[in-house]
């Protein structure tokens, strides 16, 4: 891997760790920002891993936990911001919300709020694209806690009886809001799950992003040369709590600092940089600088931006009929 | 002109869009090889062959929710469930993902897709393969929901229903599919029956009948009896309950002062209820006798069969609730 994809990747993940920090102020202490809030911070190595190794035209579709993904995906920083503030220039137009962020250009699908629904929708994509011959793929992201309701499992036979091109990437943070995998799952792998239905899965270190790029792309690669549904059980954690109001006391003590002080997905490749490829400390900072005014920015954006028109609330019902034949 | 049943205008329809339109296609439990659970799709898997006809696992959840990302992909899925009981296991991809995915993502993302529904009851299928559900489906907005009493309607709609590009609930009442009474003559040439329209389907200035699917067959049986009495009864078929086109209503009712509601469905909460609603709301000044409904008594449909009968709008019923508001 060249260092500019690397720095791009450091700096992708430092902007989703910043703009995530700011939106959780935002809500908390600006109250900008209301509904609900799923922060992606100690994650970021898994969507920005991951969505680099997709080409153009592969879909990307995920749960609410989708700001970070959101961002890998090229959508302008000033836009999600936008859109967690309900402002008409936001990603949808504040229709949305922080779970349903979407970028049709980008074949980022959303941001689904129905835990598990989107599987079987990823699930369609690939089905579509199959249909068609076209060699793309989907990339289709959900949690652990998914892995337990009957979309998953449906989805899953279905993706593997139609040998489809889908990438099930489950980010395995090891807990579903308050309740753990212990607790809830009777298999304590989800690569186990996968295995039922005779999908390739493999556990990846959802901390480091070489390990994640490198398992995607063999994924991707797998799906493309037709040999059907692939899963990639990431092994990741959320630093913060499921959403704005939890205050984690589910989780025993020392568990987030170990993961944190041990594992930061940043930190890792930020070593990396420092080490391998003798990129300068200020150089990360000047980075760092940067990403703090391009958030910066997106909220002075998101601020001076107006909210949706009234008379706009009917609109998009139903999809235009103008190009039907 | 070729008379046709309505299962065989639906056939028509659809291997006519998969003719014309190669991003169509069907999937579905038992719509391949075995030929439709009510033999709609006989034939189409010589036809077209596995890609577009695509026999499903049983699994509901999955086959809305996958037609509906094939739909946002660019393909024109028509998703077929062996009855509109089964859609009940597809709520949460039927309702909260087809038909929220334009508004959700601000007009970004088409849906165009079909799920075709038989359903209804009268055939002694016990409690839960006898429903009549259609109200609850056409409660949200970004769901169409049609139901086609004629082979006509059937062919036309369901051509729209499939170029249409959001998500449509195709609901054919399956005791309609082979009647002979229903049997009707339908034009060879290309037609289309646009969505969101109701249609007079009987002129007459004493009582207005809104009804739509079975209930219009139980409404015209009624009306030949009342007009023997010198009743002369307008039937307004309804064809899409979401959208729901009022006009032809109100223009009758304001003709009749007086309307009594035909439906399938249970009674409460029902098509009656909306009906009456609106037309207390829109032509209050023109009301001349309460709204009667005539619908599915609220009970569970019983097995045996005079059992379920009872429990369902006959002609019976509708002359008596004219009768009473005449
Ligand atoms: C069908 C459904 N049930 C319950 C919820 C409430 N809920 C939202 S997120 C969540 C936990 C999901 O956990 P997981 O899949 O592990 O994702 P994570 O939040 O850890 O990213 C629950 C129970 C929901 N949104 N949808
Ligand atoms: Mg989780």
């Amino acid at each position: 891997m060249d260092k500019e994809t690397l720095l791009d990747w450091y700096h992708q993940m430092v902007l989703i760790r910043r703009f995530e920090e700011r939106s959780d102020e935002l809500y908390q202490l600006e109250g900008k920002i209301k509904g609900f809030l799923h922060l992606y911070i100690g994650q970021e190595a898994v969507a920005v891993g991951t969505i680099a190794a997709r080409k153009k035209g592969d879909h990307i579709i995920t749960a609410y936990r989708d700001h970070g993904h959101a961002l890998a995906v090229g959508i302008p920083a000033s836009q999600v911001m936008a859109e967690l503030m309900g402002k008409a220039t936001g990603a949808v137009g504040g229709r949305g919300g922080s779970m349903h962020l979407a970028s049709k250009e980008r074949t980022f699908w959303g941001g689904y709020g129905i835990v598990g629904a989107h599987i079987s929708l990823g699930t369609g994509m690939a089905l579509a694209e199959k249909y068609k011959g076209t060699d793309n793929v989907c990339l289709c992201y959900f949690g652990d806690g998914a892995t337990n309701i009957g979309y998953f499992h449906e989805s899953l036979n279905m993706a593997a009886v139609w040998d489809l091109p889908i990438v099930f990437i489950c980010e395995n943070n090891k807990y579903g809001m308050g309740t753990s995998i212990e607790k809830a799952s009777a298999a304590h792998k989800m690569i186990d799950k996968a295995k039922a239905y005779k999908i390739p899965g493999k556990q990846v270190d959802g901390m480091d992003i070489f390990a994640v790029y490198e398992a995607t792309e063999k994924a991707i690669d797998a799906c493309r040369k037709g040999k059907g549904p692939q899963f990639l059980e990431m092994m990741t954690y959320r630093y913060e709590g499921h959403s704005i109001g939890d205050r984690t006391r589910y989780r025993p003590e020392g568990e987030l600092d170990k993961w944190r002080d041990e594992k930061d997905p940043i930190a890792t490749l930020q070593n990396h940089l420092l080490q391998e490829h003798k990129v300068k400390e200020a150089d990360l900072v000047a980075i760092d600088k940067k990403v703090i005014k391009e958030v910066d920015e997106a909220v002075e954006f998101s601020d001076d931006s107006p909210l949706p028109a009234l008379d706009t609330l009917f609109d998009h019902i139903y999809p235009s009929n103008a190009e039907a034949n | 002109m070729a008379r046709l049943t309505l299962r065989e205008a639906i056939t028509e329809a659809l291997r006519e869009e998969m003719r014309r339109d190669e991003n169509v296609f069907i999937m579905g439990e038992e719509v391949g090889a075995w030929g439709g659970t009510y033999a709609v799709t006989k034939g189409f898997l010589e036809e077209f062959g596995e890609n577009r006809v695509r026999d499903t696992p049983i699994s509901e959840m999955a086959i809305a929710g996958a037609a509906t990302g094939a739909a946002m992909a660019g393909t024109r899925p028509i998703a077929e469930f062996m009855t509109i009981n089964f859609a009940f296991v597809a709520f949460d991809a039927i309702v909260n993902h087809a038909a929220k995915v334009s508004y959700m993502f601000n007009g970004q993302f088409d849906c165009p897709i079909v799920f075709r529904a038989p359903g209804g009851g009268g055939k002694q299928l016990g409690a839960t393969h006898s429903h009549t559900p259609d109200v609850i489906f056409a409660h949200f907005p970004g769901l169409k929901v049609v139901c086609p009493a004629t082979p006509y309607d059937a062919k036309g709609l369901l051509k729209s229903a499939i170029r249409d590009n959001g998500p449509v609930l195709f609901i054919e009442p399956v005791a309609l599919y082979t009647s002979p009474k229903v049997r009707d003559e339908v034009p060879e040439e290309e037609f289309t029956v646009p969505l969101g329209v109701s249609d007079v389907k009987r002129e007459g200035s004493d009582v207005t009948i809104i009804t739509y699917g079975e209930g219009l067959h139980v409404s015209l049986d009624a009306a030949k009896a009342l007009a023997k009495e010198g009743i002369e009864a307008e039937i307004i078929d309804l064809r899409s309950l979401q959208p729901l086109d009022m006009g032809p209503v109100i223009e009758s009712f304001k003709k009749t002062f007086k309307a009594v509601v035909v439906e399938f469905g249970h009674q409460t909460y029902g098509i009656g209820a909306e009906i009456a609603a609106r037309l207390q709301d829109e032509a209050f000044d023109y009301i001349d006798a309460p709204i009667k409904r005539v619908a599915q008594y609220d009970v569970p449909a019983p097995y045996s069969g005079e059992l379920e009968r009872a429990a369902l709008p006959n002609a019976d019923r509708v002359i008596a609730a004219v009768k009473e508001i005449l």
